[in-house]
Parts: structure tokens; C-alpha cells; sequence
């Protein structure tokens, strides 16, 4: 007789079909976030299961910050290409033109995507936004809903959150309120790594080592690029490196790593010591509550 | 000074992990007795908490004059929690052992926060309960165990913790589980276990104490990682509610009609005869399929797409189960509810939206049978309202017909919620059917 249990893999697998299901059931309007980063392309990747044979019943949002490391773009084009999926792209830097949004004095444009975000969700009308949050990244998404209610001008509140019973998901709003959904909120980097090598899923060459010229920062390296050139004193060593994930092409270091294919990245990740927020994101390193303060104003 | 944790043996590495299964568990414990402490202990030895963490709560145990890392402030997340030093909300953390990947739903064990541990409970397969040694069985851990019981965990491990401040006596122990015994006798409690452990300390958390020879069960860890969770689930009875209908408007597949959902309990395979509720027609599945094509058999949790052999009209908040063994079709529903909006009770007359699996409807509040005391199990049959994180049993009059188990016997279908129409809240938890407890 079979046992009937279901891999942990699988279970996660399932859980996030469910919850896409009862989005698209529920909403008027939803969409995808789509970063280009791993979390984003398997949550597309779970989407395109999700509703197979048909396409995905939703459209993709690119929040575009202008600062995109080209193979990002591309895979984004494959993707789009391969699925059909509709594509709706956000551009910050027309924000900035538009007096929408200020570039921040450090060059990060993090947190002044929040903003241009919001009104293409308000433009497009979508009541519900997929992001590819999971609560294993900081100790603010921890408490995270996988239906996250936010207000009329897109914040967290986090004492006011609707408790989450069983599976039965609430995404009832009021006109010009909206949910964001999280149904990759119990997996863990492990477990998308784990996932992405069982289902070999197309993702950007960055998060593979290849040899590149890097620089030193803060104990960060920074690739040697157009976004990111070499400063006066600064000395560049070729390195085998990757990324761990994908932000701001201006911002983003990557790590020492000889991860050439998905089973090492799973076995490197299996055996890492540092989160990846921690690792590579210059740009949480503000504080201890940079999340928490983000996530209140409308950051995924 | 901070002085490092030793490390007490930790979990092989991770990376074999994914052939294994999930296991969810709920801890609940109060302010006091160590509970932050025993999961900062479990991710830690697990080698689930990476350096950074760690060095950020070293710095911050420091910078307060701790003598030693404070685990806690590993899983107290949001700024509010940290200076008040109290957890305010559920937080999910994650774990994996070589054996299992660990969903804990951390929740507070302040009397106010009755519903976080109702949340945090809905979904375990293992209530954790910890009961300080100094203080046995209190109030809050008879709370607790209700709760867990109420919720249909089918799993409960008490952890007497701080076992280091009672000089490691066995007394203190076998007095503690004497005295919970007693009292989970009154509950329905399938499973019950207790370990002594010092979380501190790391006493027979990951690894077995030294200081405990007398205690002759498995440390906490090895407890979870081998208790068998697979035949709680209910793969007898064949409940498959209709999320989504999957009919593609595509040259290539025109003639597809699926429909899409989770299956709620019972095993399904292509060839059984079925019963679309609640337009009451038998057919047969034609072919259970998936993404990666079609599958011989499908169980609960998988979230596969069905197709029937007749064309049947059926849409979302249906229910597809077996001619011989159906839920109950009611619009009357008898249920214990947790109360959970802090901005208005519940009261007799009162309507709700309800959803029940995939569907929604509208249901009235006929009757409050009783309020149920917590603390003390007793029943108030004159209660006129339930107020926030009140538990009481009441009778649903709901405009369509649901499709219903008892929830002692089916946890998908026996569940349901109820939103405020006004606020969209989701105000209470409900469980359906007969006195599932002996309170």
C-alpha cells in the first residue's frame, strides 16, 4: 500500500497552488510581482502549474528601477515569451522624471520603488499583488499573513492584520484597499533552491559562479560594471562568484562561490551561515527594523 | 559578558532534507517560561539560525548587560515585541532536520492573545506546551491544552522546562505530569507526551541530558522527528471542494473543463464514481491531472485539477465526494467558535459572511448556546455575547446549504470562518459539530 505522504517539497508545492487558485477565484484583479529574482520566477513558475492547461489568468508586473543587470531582462523575455503570460512594466526612472519620486543621496532606488509601485497597482485597478516574500528572510516577514491586508495607500499595518485560520483565506476588501499574497510564505531558500533544481527552472546565469572582477566594499564585493565601476584606490580581483539574489544592479554584491550548477547552489546554500539579505543587500543594512519600516510603507 | 552557546551536538546538515515530510507544530507557553528560548534553542542546534542572526543577538544580549545569549530575541520580530519583551502575534519560523522540515507556529501566551494560539493551532500536527517546573500546571497551560484539544491537535508534547532552576529532580517532574494528566483527562487528547527539559541549558532539547539519567523517552527533537503524523489525516473520506474551474480559452485545448482544488480528506482515483454536490449527480472521474500530467491517485494536501466523464454543472464552493459517503447537506450548523474581533461581540440575530472550504454564504446567529470558561472548562448557558477570545458554542442559520463533517472528524470540513460584512474582518474561527469535548 502506498503511504500517501506527500514530500515536504510537494506539500509547499501544493500549498502555493492553493492559495493562487483562491486568489484568482476571490479577486477582481490580480497580479504578479515579477522582480526577475528567483522567488518571483518561481512563483511564476507555480502560477503557470497552478492553471495548466490554460495560461496564467493574471498579469505580471515588472517594477522597472532602471538599474537591471541585463541577463535579468533577458530571462524575464523568455519567460513572457514561453508562457504568454501579460507583462506590465512600471518604470522608476519615468517616476523620477515625473517628479513622482526622488533619487535617494545613496543611489538606491529600494525604497523609492514603493511609491511608483503603488500607482501602477492603482492605475492597472489590481486588488491583489503576488509577491515572492517568505518569512524565513527577516524577522518582520515572520509575522507576515499570506493574505496581507493593506490599507488605501498600500501599508502594513502589523496590529492589524487578520488572523489566518486553517486555509481559509479572507481577501474581501473595500474599494481601493488591496491584498498582498505571499504563497511562498513557508518555503525557505533551501527549499526554493531545492525546488528550482527539481523542476530545472530557467533562471537569470547570476545566481551560478562564473569568474568576475569584483571590488571589495564593507566587506561586500561588488562586481566591476557600468553600474558599479571601480572607485579611485580601489583594486579589482577576478573571483569565482554569484549572486544570492537579485536587486538593484548598483547595489547588489555577490559572494565567493564555485556553485557552477543548481546541485551545488543547493548543497552551498544547505551549508551556508549567513541569510541572503544579510550577505548581499547593502541596502537592509540600514537597521535592525529597515523591513518593518519598509514593509509600513507599502514595501514588499 | 556574553558568553557563546555551546553547540550541544547539533542535526546532521541539511541538504538530504527534501525527500522528507512537513510536520507543523504550535508552541504556546507564556512570557516567563522559556519558550522564545526553547525555539532559539531548536533553530540553534539545529544549525537553522546563520551567523548573522546569531551575532546580531550576541551584540544585542551585550549591549543589555545579559550574561548569556538571549535565544529569544532570535524570534521576537517586530520592534514593539523587543521593547516590550513580549511576542504580540504568530510568528512562523523554519527548520530542517535530515528527517523533516519543521513549520513552528510561534504564538503568545498572553491572555489576550487567545487567537493567535487558535490561529496558530488550526494547522498543527503537535501542540508544544511548556509548563515552567518552578510553577507546574498553570492556569495558562490548562488554556492551552483546551485550546490545542478545541483546535483537533492530534498531537500534544509538554515540555517541563527549566528543569536546571528544580535541580533536575525527578519529583518535580512525575508531580507535573501527574497533576496535566488529571486534567487532559476531561479533554480528548489522542496523544500526550512529556518531556523535562532545560531550554537554557539545552537539556533534552536536541540532545539527551546528563542531568536527567531518570528520564528514559526521546530529547524533543528526536520526539518530532519520529512522530507519525500520516494517519491523522483522514484518507477515508473523499472531499474535494471546487476551488476554480479550469476551462481554458485557447484554440488548443477548447474542450478542457477542469476543476481545480485541494483535496480535503479521502483518496481519489480516475474510474471512482462520484457525487457532485450539491447538484446531487453521480459520474466518474474521467482523469485526476496536474501540471506534470495526469496522476493515479490523488490525496490530501495535493492541489490537483479533476475532469468527470459527464457534464455536470458544477462551479466553485462545490463538493465532489463519494454516492455512499457525503457530507452532511445543512443550512443549520451547530459549532464552537473562537471570537476573535476586539471591536464588537457576537450576539444573537447577528449575520456574517461565512466561508466554509471554498464556499461563501451568508449565515445568521440563531442561538448562543453557552460560553465556555477557558480556565475553568465551566459553561455559562446565560451568556448573551462573546467578546474577544471568548469560546462559546452557538447555532448558524446560513442561506445556502453548506456541506459539512464534524470537525472532529475532518478538520477541512468541519472548519469554517466568519467575516464582519462591514469591516471585512475575519471575526471568528468556527468548528463544526457535536460536543467534540468532554468539558
Amino acid at each position: 500500500m502506498k503511504s500517501h505522504v506527500l514530500s515536504q517539497l510537494r506539500s509547499l508545492e501544493a500549498e502555493s497552488i492553493h492559495i493562487m487558485r483562491e486568489v484568482v477565484a476571490e479577486m477582481q484583479r490580480p497580479c504578479l510581482l515579477f522582480s526577475g529574482g528567483k522567488d518571483s520566477i518561481v512563483m511564476l513558475h507555480l502560477a503557470v502549474k497552478a492553471f495548466a492547461p490554460a495560461r496564467v489568468p493574471f498579469p505580471i508586473m515588472h517594477v522597472d528601477t532602471g538599474l537591471n543587470f541585463q541577463t535579468v531582462l533577458d530571462c524575464r523575455d523568455r519567460w513572457v515569451e514561453r508562457t504568454g503570460v501579460q507583462l506590465v512594466v512600471a518604470s522608476v526612472q519615468e517616476g523620477i522624471d515625473r517628479g513622482l519620486v526622488q533619487e535617494e543621496p545613496n543611489g538606491s532606488r529600494n525604497r523609492i520603488q514603493t511609491p511608483v509601485l503603488l500607482e501602477a497597482a492603482e492605475k492597472h485597478g489590481f486588488d491583489a499583488l503576488f509577491g515572492g516574500g517568505r518569512r524565513d528572510e527577516e524577522k518582520a516577514r515572520a509575522k507576515e499573513r499570506v493574505f496581507s491586508f493593506r490599507d488605501d495607500f498600500g501599508q502594513w499595518d502589523p496590529k492589524n492584520q487578520r488572523p489566518e485560520i486553517w486555509n481559509l483565506y479572507n481577501g474581501r476588501v473595500h474599494q481601493g484597499e488591496s491584498i498582498r499574497v505571499f504563497p511562498l510564505s513557508n518555503w525557505t531558500e533551501l527549499d526554493i533552491w531545492s525546488y528550482i533544481e527539481a523542476e530545472d527552472i530557467d533562471l537569470p546565469d547570476l545566481y551560478l559562479a562564473k569568474e568576475r572582477e569584483v571590488v571589495e566594499r564593507s566587506g561586500m564585493l561588488y562586481e566591476v560594471n557600468g553600474f558599479t565601476p571601480l572607485k579611485d584606490g580601489e583594486t579589482a580581483q577576478v573571483l569565482s562568484t554569484r549572486y544570492r539574489t537579485v536587486g538593484d544592479a548598483n547595489l547588489t554584491a555577490c559572494v565567493e562561490s564555485g556553485a557552477v550548477t543548481l546541485r551545488d547552489v543547493v548543497e552551498e546554500v544547505a551549508a551556508v551561515r549567513l541569510t541572503e539579505r544579510g550577505a548581499t543587500r547593502g541596502d537592509d543594512k540600514v537597521s535592525e527594523a529597515a523591513m518593518e519600516d519598509r514593509k509600513k510603507e507599502g514595501y514588499f | 559578558m556574553t558568553t557563546t552557546l555551546p553547540e550541544t551536538g547539533a542535526a546532521e546538515s541539511q541538504h538530504e532534507v527534501v525527500s522528507g515530510d512537513l510536520l507543523r507544530f504550535a508552541t504556546a507557553g507564556s512570557v516567563d517560561d522559556g519558550k522564545s528560548t526553547l525555539i532559539g534553542r531548536l533553530l540553534f542546534d539545529s544549525k537553522s539560525i546563520f551567523a548573522d542572526q546569531l551575532e546580531s543577538v550576541e551584540q544585542v544580549s551585550k549591549d543589555r548587560g545579559n550574561d548569556y545569549a538571549d535565544l529569544s530575541l532570535l524570534t521576537d520580530g517586530l520592534r514593539a515585541e523587543r521593547e516590550q519583551g513580549i511576542t504580540i502575534d504568530v510568528a512562523y519560523r523554519y527548520f530542517a532536520t535530515p528527517k523533516r522540515k519543521f513549520i513552528i507556529a510561534d504564538t503568545p501566551g498572553h491572555i489576550q492573545y487567545t487567537r493567535n494560539m487558535v490561529t496558530g493551532a488550526s494547522t498543527a500536527d503537535v501542540a508544544l506546551i511548556l509548563v515552567d517546573a518552578r510553577k507546574g500546571v498553570v492556569e495558562q497551560s490548562r488554556r492551552h491544552t483546551f485550546l490545542a484539544t478545541l483546535l483537533g491537535v492530534p498531537h500534544i508534547v509538554v515540555c517541563v522546562n527549566k528543569m536546571d532552576l528544580v535541580d533536575y529532580d525527578e519529583q518535580v517532574f512525575e508531580q507535573i505530569r501527574a497533576e496535566f494528566t488529571e486534567f487532559a483527562s476531561r479533554l480528548r487528547v489522542p496523544d500526550l507526551t512529556f518531556i523535562p527539559v532545560s531550554a537554557l541549558a539545552g537539556d533534552n532539547v536536541v540532545t539527551r541530558s546528563e542531568n536527567m539519567p531518570w528520564f528514559d523517552g526521546s530529547p524533543l527533537l528526536s520526539h518530532l522527528e519520529r512522530l507519525h503524523v500520516a494517519s491523522d489525516r483522514n484518507l477515508v473520506d473523499v472531499r474535494f471542494p471546487v476551488q476554480y474551474v479550469i476551462r481554458p480559452q485557447q484554440n488548443d485545448t477548447r474542450d478542457y473543463r477542469g476543476y481545480a482544488g485541494t483535496v480535503a480528506s479521502g483518496v481519489m482515483k480516475p474510474g471512482d464514481r462520484v457525487l457532485a454536490l450539491p447538484a446531487g449527480l453521480e459520474t466518474t472521474i474521467e482523469s485526476i491531472d496536474t501540471a506534470d500530467g495526469p496522476v493515479e491517485e490523488a490525496y490530501p494536501p495535493m492541489s490537483v485539477t479533476v475532469r468527470l466523464a459527464d457534464e455536470i454543472d458544477i462551479s466553485r464552493g462545490d463538493m465532489i465526494c463519494r454516492p455512499n459517503n457525503a457530507p452532511t447537506v445543512t443550512q443549520d450548523v451547530d459549532a464552537q467558535i473562537c471570537w476573535m474581533d476586539e471591536s464588537a461581540s457576537l450576539v444573537q440575530g447577528k449575520k456574517y459572511a461565512i466561508k466554509h472550504t471554498t464556499r461563501w454564504a451568508r449565515a445568521m446567529v440563531k442561538n448562543i448556546n453557552y460560553r465556555v470558561d477557558v480556565n475553568t472548562l465551566h459553561r455559562d448557558e446565560d451568556a448573551q455575547e462573546i467578546k474577544l477570545n471568548e469560546i462559546a458554542r452557538i447555532r448558524l442559520r446560513v442561506t445556502q446549504p453548506l456541506f459539512v463533517d464534524s470537525y472532529q472528524a475532518n478538520r477541512q470540513t468541519g472548519a469554517f470562518i466568519l467575516v464582519d460584512e462591514a469591516t471585512n474582518k475575519t471575526v471568528a474561527a468556527g468548528m463544526i459539530g457535536g460536543p467534540a469535548h468532554q468539558f
